[in-house]
């Protein structure tokens, strides 16, 4: 039963892979079901679970023995517990959801049965990571997401910035999956084993160093992932895939593996404090980062980016704390799955009314035009900021905190990073929202290049024919799974707040403790609507009340490195493009002077003496003769002289 | 006559036998001190076999005449015919063989 869970998205890839032209009008429909017929499959199987006394409801299969030798035992085996059954219920949810939007914004695109073959094998991989019950066949479903990922960036591979886009994740995500191979050998060397359930009761007993190895090696595989500081370059390029692709995999599943993996080896990591305090300052980071990325972006897709890089840092954060974080982590996790998700089908929904623009100084006035996406990208934008009573804000308060419940000054600098985040969360998505859907219509008007801003390319379409766009509502395929998602971000939060329900069926597989916060939970909440007035606030100011202009001005220092992604691409090139092309050189120079030149001498010696030797060889017998001779004289007196002695 | 004499004339022919292959340059002279060692070297078989009262050494002296006559063929036509094609038969003038 489990096992149909990954097969059969898989299935669905494979025949719309194998099956050729013949599925091209019916394939995505095929590909719809499945993802669907896996939802059910994984709601019968909550369902059984649920009946289940909580600590008994872990549920294990094994499929076949993958390597039997002796003392390396690699299985083919599932596990379901709690924490993988969230993850199915939110893959193949949002997955069938995201499915059946894509039928619609897929419509015109020739290449639509291969689009969709990649997201059931999207689908299929990412069941597979998060329901392996050991990191070998994790690391299997890891690599397939990551294959699953490129290829869908890549998508539409006509496009130079899209092959490059591909390419850019799946290099920096190699950095990370070298970092779980690793991890994966450090386990096998420590316990023997790579199996979940003995690595992970074992991990208590383990050395605290290697512990802390494991651990850093996982969380450079999560950063790979999830596009944590400093791995996290890929995942604004990445949107130059399809906009469904982000939403599924950029926004809402695969970028959340990190999380899901370092909650999973929760053990290990409450074994080694010094990979926890690492994780931490990952997750502040990433999240302070990705929310300054997101104010500056003009591209409406590149800024939700932004936003996902740093909800995923509030998730990694939150993880890092140790059991009094794990639970907070995949809750927000989940309701940022809905809310995000939403978000970006929103935007797609933008720019399927738009023709494919995607800056936002080029949309607004669109609440008019576009009620029903109005309405549900409104309501994901109340969730992501957390607005009280929506889902973003149960779990974004309970991740500030327990932030502040980690104890010391360590919690009261989480505590206020994490409501730094949260004010300018409040800001960035206050101004996409008035960027798009209010403030007068900017994509009539011809746009004038300014001479005062050399910087600023001018937008496409002053280059060729510009057809000013008819913004017009989504088909009803595209919006409803929009409205479902809203009404997910709406509800969820409270739904598993209530009575901690959410927290009580993680418990077993990822412990609890409550944290013990200076501060009071009212004084949190308190502060964290502060905050979310003040972020909306200052963002209403600047974009509400001011009309935008529609070209971007120049902008202070930091709102131009935030344009470039705070330089992070320049920092590689410099460190790393460089630094390995100086290596090599170097390198190259080394072999070919030391390495070479010791050969290329060696046989320049040799080939000086023998043609010196080949003197000897003149042709005249009697010269031969006297060696001979000689020869044989030296071997009588040599032979004489011993016997003498 | 004692014996050792005999050995003293071999060495004395070995020698003469020596000196002319590797100073005369003449291939037929050259040959004929060539055979000149090879009788040296007969001639102390022969006279050390007397000496021990062993018959080896003589019947060794049979088998280098054998191997002298056959040597005489193979090394006379080799002179021959490099006389034919180069009318000279001096040893210095065949000196091909060399890198």
């Amino acid at each position: 039963m489990i096992g149909l869970l990954v097969g059969v998205p898989l299935l669905g890839a494979a025949v719309l892979l194998l099956g050729g032209r013949r599925l091209d009008r019916s394939g995505h429909w095929l590909a719809t079901l499945l993802a669907a017929a896996s939802f059910v499959i994984g709601a019968v199987l909550f369902a059984s679970m649920l009946g289940e006394d909580a600590e008994s409801r872990a549920m294990h299969s094994k499929l076949f023995s993958w390597v039997p030798v002796e003392g390396f035992q690699a299985d083919v085996a599932f596990q379901l517990d709690q924490l993988s059954m969230t993850f199915v219920l939110l893959i193949t949810g949002v997955g069938t959801l995201i499915h059946l939007y894509s039928v619609g914004y897929m419509e015109h695109d020739p290449k639509r049965r291969r689009f969709f073959a990649y997201l059931n094998l999207f689908l299929a991989a990412m069941l597979l990571l998060v329901l392996a019950d050991n990191f070998l066949l994790l690391y299997v479903g890891w690599e397939g997401v990551g294959l699953a990922s490129y290829l869908l960036i890549g998508f539409w591979q006509h496009k130079p910035s899209a092959a490059t886009a591909a390419k850019k994740a799946f290099l920096v995500n190699r950095v990370g999956d070298a970092g779980l191979a690793i991890a994966i050998f450090l386990m096998f060397t420590t316990f023997g084993t790579f199996a979940f359930a003995p690595v992970l009761s074992a991990a208590g007993e383990a050395g605290e160093g290697k512990l802390t190895a494991i651990g850093l090696m996982l969380l450079l595989a999560a950063c790979g992932k999830s596009a944590q500081v400093p791995l996290q370059s890929w995942l604004g390029d990445a949107m130059e895939g399809p906009t469904p692709v982000s939403a599924l995999i950029h926004a809402a599943t695969m970028v959340t593996a990190g999380v899901y993996l370092i909650t999973r080896s929760g053990a290990i990591f409450n074994g080694a404090p010094d990979a926890q305090l690492v994780v931490v300052i990952v997750g502040a980071v990433t999240l302070l980062f990705g929310a300054i990325v997101g104010c500056a972006k003009d591209d409406i897709k590149k800024a939700l980016a932004g936003s996902t890089m740093s909800q995923i840092g509030y998730m990694i954060l939150a993880a890092g704390l140790g059991p009094i974080g794990y639970a907070f982590a995949i809750m927000h996790l989940v309701t940022h799955g809905f809310f995000k998700a939403g978000l970006f089908l929103g935007a797609g929904s933008v720019m399927h009314g738009m023709n494919d623009e995607v800056d936002m100084r080029r949309y607004g006035g669109l609440r008019k035009h576009m009620p029903v996406t109005f309405v549900t990208f409104g309501l994901g934008y109340l969730a992501i900021i957390g607005f009280p009573g929506l889902s973003g804000f149960f779990s974004k308060d309970q991740i500030i905190e327990a932030a502040f419940g980690k104890g010391g000054t360590e919690g009261w600098i989480l505590g206020a990073v994490t409501l730094l985040g949260a004010a300018i969360t409040a800001y960035y998505m206050t101004r996409v929202m008035l960027m798009t859907f209010f403030g007068e219509e900017r994509w009539r008007k011809a746009p004038t290049p300014s001479p005062a801003e050399p910087d600023v390319e001018p937008a496409a379409e002053t280059r060729g024919a510009y057809t000013p766009p008819h913004p017009h509502e989504s088909p009803k395929i595209m919006t409803i799974p929009m409205i479902v998602l809203a009404f997910g971000s709406v509800f969820a939060g409270g739904l598993f707040k209530a009575g901690e329900s959410f927290v009580g069926w993680l418990e077993p597989v990822t412990q609890f403790e409550h944290g013990h916060s200076p501060v009071s939970a009212t004084a949190v909440t308190a502060a964290t609507i502060v905050a979310l007035v003040l972020g909306v606030g200052a963002a209403y100011l600047q974009y509400g009340r001011k009309p935008v202009p529609a070209l971007a001005p120049r902008g202070s220092l930091l709102t131009r490195a935030a344009r470039r992604d705070l330089l992070q691409d320049d920092f590689n090139h410099v460190v790393l493009v460089s630094g390995g092309t100086h290596l090599t050189r170097s390198l190259v120079y080394v072999d070919n002077k030391v390495v070479d030149g010791a050969v290329n001498g060696t046989a320049a010696s040799f080939g000086g003496l023998s043609g010196r030797l080949r003197r000897l060889q003149n042709g005249f017998a009697r010269s031969y003769a006297v060696s001979m001779f000689g020869g044989a004289a030296v071997l009588i007196a040599a032979t004489l002289l011993m016997r003498a002695v | 006559m004692s014996p050792v004499n005999y050995v003293y004339l071999a060495a004395l022919l070995f020698t003469i036998g020596a000196a002319g292959v590797l100073i005369r340059r003449n291939a037929i002279v050259v040959f004929m001190c060539i055979e000149l060692m090879l009788n040296a070297a007969n001639l102390t078989l022969v006279a050390f076999s007397r000496m021990h009262g062993n018959l080896d050494g003589q019947i060794m002296a049979f088998f280098v005449m054998v191997v002298a006559a056959a040597e005489v063929v193979v090394g006379l036509a080799i002179i021959v015919m490099l006389y034919r094609s180069r009318h000279s038969a001096s040893v210095d003038d065949a000196n091909l063989m060399k890198l």
